[in-house]
């Protein structure tokens, strides 16, 4: 369902994708990881166009990205993304905050909006939240409430860039049981994340990226305990 | 004991004066308000030639001093064929030279707000407009108005000069009774201290509308 083909992508002198290919299967679990720098966070906001890249191609479920701006905001609105720091709309509640996308993109009914919200943060287990602001919530709460915001949109794929980097270790496990959840849903995902554990029990394919390339891919099992390239090798060896 | 009684006479001169002066202050900061963020939305705009007309505009009305604007819409505009009364001239300059220090003031609030913010709002399907419009812009209400409270102020103290093309405000007001009693420090006192309750006021009114945006910081 997502097709990305030679995508090459630099800032000024830096090059920070090179020639990169990759396809994502409907209901597929993709976990990325590699040093930081390698453009794997680049890599994600190109799918969804937050950056547009210089050469290559991405075809999004048939739709090619970046024709004509309708067609990007149309393509975005299908593709749900989760950030670092949550980025949260911190002027409205968590319920606000989860039915923004679906009343302003897609004209949702408020009531209706209101309603399937609500159902939402049940399912990331806050519907005692409803009313909270994000500032008043832990960081583990807001990510719940982004990743809930994101869903809301009904997405195709779900993109998560290091949803759990600037989070407290002991508010990690609470994310990752929602995104547990949500693959076991048959969630298509793309996942750039360090939690290793995860990657181990989740992903049906886990990519390793360094210097702009990808480097090495294969299932968790070949991956973690027989990974070919040297740099993996160097690079699983300092992290587990 | 007559002093004040002079001064109790003439007050109602002046504080006719002071309705003209808030009406100018309060018309020239709302339509210094939507000039600003028209403004404002041009320069931070990836549109060269928007960018370009609205630095331009700053760059003329922040550029000219405000009397010499006055002077130049009220006395000189006439000699090409456009005529205006001193009080639409009074609100146009002031709302053009408002307008321009506005649009700073939006132009830092918007770029203020952290670029994770628009991404969010991209990344649902938000078109840009739409975007600004829900999730940017009324995040920068609270950060916007200590400096539209201190641009208020401004604007109102800025009204007295347009007491020079002959708009009867409080400073003009004040002047003309002066010309015929010849009695400068009672009326220039009285004016002065009316000023300054004016602003006072303004000053208590943006603390309140302050405190009451806090909410959800």
């Amino acid at each position: 369902m997502i097709h990305v083909e030679n995508l090459s992508k630099s800032f000024g002198p830096l090059h920070v994708l090179k020639d990169i290919s990759l396809r994502v299967a409907y209901g597929e679990v993709i976990v990325i990881i590699g040093p930081s720098g390698s453009g794997k966070s680049t890599l994600l906001r190109c799918i969804n166009y937050l950056e547009a890249a210089d050469s290559g191609e991405i075809i999004i479920d048939g739709q090619r990205l970046g024709e004509n701006l309708r067609n990007i905001t149309q393509i975005r609105s299908q593709i749900g993304m989760v950030f670092q720091r949550f980025n949260l709309f911190p002027h409205m509640t968590a319920l606000e905050n989860v039915i923004e996308g679906p009343v302003t993109v897609k004209k949702t009914p408020q009531h209706e909006a209101v309603s399937k919200g609500e159902t939402l943060m049940e399912k990331v287990g806050l519907a005692d939240k409803l009313s909270a602001y994000p500032s008043q919530l832990s960081g583990g709460q807001q990510q719940r409430v982004a990743i809930a915001r994101a869903l809301a949109m009904e997405p195709k794929i779900m993109l998560f860039d290091e949803p759990t980097s600037a989070l407290d270790p002991e508010l990690v496990g609470e994310v990752l049981s929602v995104m547990k959840n949500l693959a076991r849903d048959g969630m298509t995902m793309i996942v750039v994340t360090h939690e290793m554990g995860f990657a181990r029990e989740v992903a049906d394919r886990v990519l390793f990226m360094d210097e702009g390339q990808i480097i090495e891919e294969g299932s968790p099992e070949d991956f973690f305990k027989n990974p070919q390239n040297e740099r993996t090798r160097a690079f699983l060896s300092k992290i587990l | 004991m007559e002093t004040l009684s002079y001064i109790l006479k003439n007050l109602p001169i002046l504080l006719k004066g002071a309705v003209v002066t808030v009406e100018l202050a309060a018309l020239s900061i709302t339509l210094g308000t939507f000039v600003g963020l028209g403004i404002a939305l041009m320069k931070i705009s990836k549109m060269r030639i928007l960018k370009y007309l609205g630095q331009f505009y700053t760059w003329i009305f922040r550029g000219v001093p405000l009397l010499v604007q006055l002077i130049f819409i009220y006395l000189a505009l006439p000699s090409v064929g456009i005529e205006f009364t001193a009080f639409q001239a009074a609100v146009i300059g002031m709302t053009l030279c408002g307008g321009a220090y506005i649009a700073e003031i939006i132009r830092a609030g918007i770029l203020s707000i952290d670029k994770g913010q628009m991404e969010a709002a991209l990344s649902l399907g938000m078109t840009y407009v739409q975007a600004m419009r829900r999730v940017i812009i009324p995040q920068t209400y609270r950060r916007l108005i200590p400096p539209m409270g201190n641009e208020f102020i401004t604007l109102t103290k800025d009204t007295a000069l347009v007491s020079a093309i002959t708009v009867t405000e409080l400073l003009r007001r004040a002047q003309l009774v002066v010309a015929s009693d010849f009695r400068p420090f009672e009326m220039y006192f009285t004016a002065a201290v009316i000023y300054l309750i004016l602003t006072t006021f303004f000053t208590v009114v943006f603390n309140k509308i302050e405190n009451k945006l806090a909410l959800y910081e």
